[in-house]
């Protein structure tokens, strides 16, 4: 979906996304190193999953989970930086288009 | 309390300029803003060196550069990766920071004047399968290119209008990218709205020959170009699979893997709106903008706007609006007077007019698609919510007649976004149901937090208040 350019000499970071190792670039947001990655789905919701719509914090589509030290739930993965050792996942949203009778 | 004599919300080009005029004219300045790296969305950076980004993105990066070289040796302090998350009519700001990795801590600080800088965001406009990953906007790509050196590839197809979109059209093609066809909602020829603005549009020709020349690129990099794009359709289960539209009476299928949509630009009014400013509708641009006297003072004292925020004029004009409101603080706040102030703004309003005597044509040349306004029914238009268009309508055909009603009766609005993607589209949909004209339709009311923050964040905030208070 995304390629870097060639001449992006920036250090390599690696990070783990629900098991998956991404290698990523310092500086890079999550959500840069995720798509770079090929990886589009970011957010499960009960319509389907959701990726990175904006890239500037103000979709909050690109909801994630960030795991250990510092980390939280439905972080905007737009908005953070990717270091080594990072790990994060999908952000669960319950929403009101749940199906009739789950509310 | 921590104290200021300006505040200034926002690292783009107005929040800069006005942040550095401010500290140089003597005023106690500090600027905050939510990204790691001054510059804004137009100027932003990775804060790497790439030879190929600068022969990209060329002047603007250069430019953006010296802006934030400019800034840095104003003397103003600078809060990066920080958000507002509540303003008061004291002057009183409510700040979240964010260490990298985006663990918060609160803060408070008390300013006599605040300048909200907050910018433009792409103008959502909900059209069938544009919650599927794999459809973004045109301006994450670029954001993605300026501040991560990322090229789109794969089955890439754009498709809106303004200038943006042809901008980050031609941008993928130079950095070594393809696209699989560029749809244009605007009409191939130019209409009669535009061609009337036409004369008083200062630089109206040279931006008339540059959309021609963007055009022109296209086609001679074999780009299909398709305008007057109606019904724009995102096909796919689980990710994006294929765009249809219609243009020519014809009905069009293409299998792709990246969808960039761009409708325009709007301004971000959260802020605006949280302090209860009073804000018009502006019928040429489509959107609400804060009501600004000449100095970008708002009707609530203590707080002015600079820049997109106060209405879409580009990042020139907006370098120079930030100017003005800086010099404004400076007479309001002791440093300079009256005079004085007017004596240096009077070549910049001169320099504003003309920065923005383009904008109607543009407006005129690049409308929003009729499609915005009339979303089918199974379309979400509550991101956030789930909540579709036959929702919408149906909770207001039993009577709700504004979007603030329609929060209780459907939750729409009431996601993290908090209405900023939903907005505009339930404005419309609303007018639509009642046959009212959409300027009569308010929008939505912000209510703090104007940014999300977990309950950590909070408990964070009532530890440092109370540590004060010993």
């Amino acid at each position: 979906m995304f390629r870097r350019l060639p001449d992006d000499e920036r250090d390599r970071v690696v990070l783990t996304f629900e098991d998956e190792r991404i290698e990523a670039r310092r500086g890079d947001t999550l959500a840069a190193a995720l798509l770079a990655h090929g990886r589009m789905v970011t957010r499960e919701t009960a319509g389907g999953g959701r990726g990175p719509f904006c890239m500037m914090g103000v979709c909050f589509e690109c909801l994630v989970d960030v795991h250990g030290r510092g980390g939280g739930r439905g972080l905007q993965a737009c908005m953070i930086e990717v270091c080594d050792g990072m790990k994060a996942g999908r952000h669960r949203t319950q929403s009101s288009d749940e199906p009739e009778g789950a509310a | 309390m921590k104290r200021t004599q300006l505040l200034v919300v926002g690292g783009g080009p107005a929040g800069l300029a006005a942040a550095a005029l401010a500290a140089q004219r003597g005023v106690e300045t500090m600027l905050v803003d939510e990204q790691p790296r001054p510059g804004g969305q137009i100027y932003r950076s990775g804060g790497f060196t790439s030879s190929t980004l600068d022969r990209l993105l060329g002047e603007s990066r250069r430019h953006g550069a010296e802006l934030v070289t400019a800034f840095e040796h104003s003397g103003a302090v600078y809060r990066p990766r920080t958000s507002v998350w509540h303003l008061d009519p004291d002057g009183e700001a409510g700040l979240l920071v964010r260490d990298a990795q985006g663990a918060g801590a609160s803060e408070t600080i008390r300013a006599e004047r605040i300048v909200l800088a907050t910018g433009a965001m792409e103008r959502p406009v909900a059209f069938a399968g544009w919650t599927l990953p794999g459809v973004m906007n045109a301006g994450a790509a670029q954001i993605l290119l300026k501040s991560s050196a990322l090229v789109p590839e794969g089955r890439v197809v754009l498709a809106g209008s303004g200038p943006l979109l042809l901008l980050v059209a031609t941008q993928i093609l130079e950095a070594g990218g393809r696209i699989a066809a560029l749809l244009e909602t605007a009409p191939r020829n130019m209409n009669a709205a535009a061609l009337r603005r036409l004369p008083r549009a200062g630089r109206g020709w040279r931006e008339i020959a540059r959309g021609i020349g963007f055009y022109r690129y296209l086609q001679r990099r074999g780009v299909p170009v398709h305008f007057d794009v109606d019904g724009l359709v995102a096909e796919g289960t689980g990710a994006l699979g294929a765009v249809c539209w219609q243009s020519g009476g014809v009905t069009h299928r293409l299998p792709a893997d990246l969808l960039l949509v761009h409708f325009g630009v709007i301004p971000v009014t959260h802020a605006t709106r949280a302090i209860g400013a009073d804000h018009v509708w502006d019928q040429a641009q489509q959107a609400w903008r804060p009501r600004l006297d000449e100095f970008g003072a708002t009707s609530v004292s203590r707080y002015a706007v600079a820049g997109d925020a106060g209405g879409i004029g580009g990042a020139q004009a907006a370098e120079v609006s930030g100017r003005l409101v800086a010099l404004d603080a400076a007479a309001r706040l002791g440093p300079m007077s009256r005079d004085e102030r007017d004596r240096l703004a009077a070549p910049l309003h001169k320099k504003w007019n003309a920065a923005t005597a383009v904008r109607p044509l543009l407006d005129a040349l690049y409308p929003p698609p009729a499609f915005a306004a009339d979303p089918a029914d199974d379309i979400v238009v509550c991101r956030c919510e789930g909540v579709t268009a036959a929702r919408i309508r149906e909770a207001a055909r039993r009577g709700c007649t504004g979007p603030n009603q329609l929060k209780a009766f459907t939750r729409c609005g009431m996601g993290p976004c908090q209405g900023r993607q939903c907005g505009p589209v339930v404005q419309a949909l609303i007018a639509a149901v009642h046959g009212r004209p959409i300027e009569t339709i308010p929008p939505m009311r912000v209510r703090p937090p104007l940014r999300a923050l977990s309950v950590g964040d909070l408990a964070r905030i009532a530890r440092a208040d109370s540590d004060e208070a010993y």
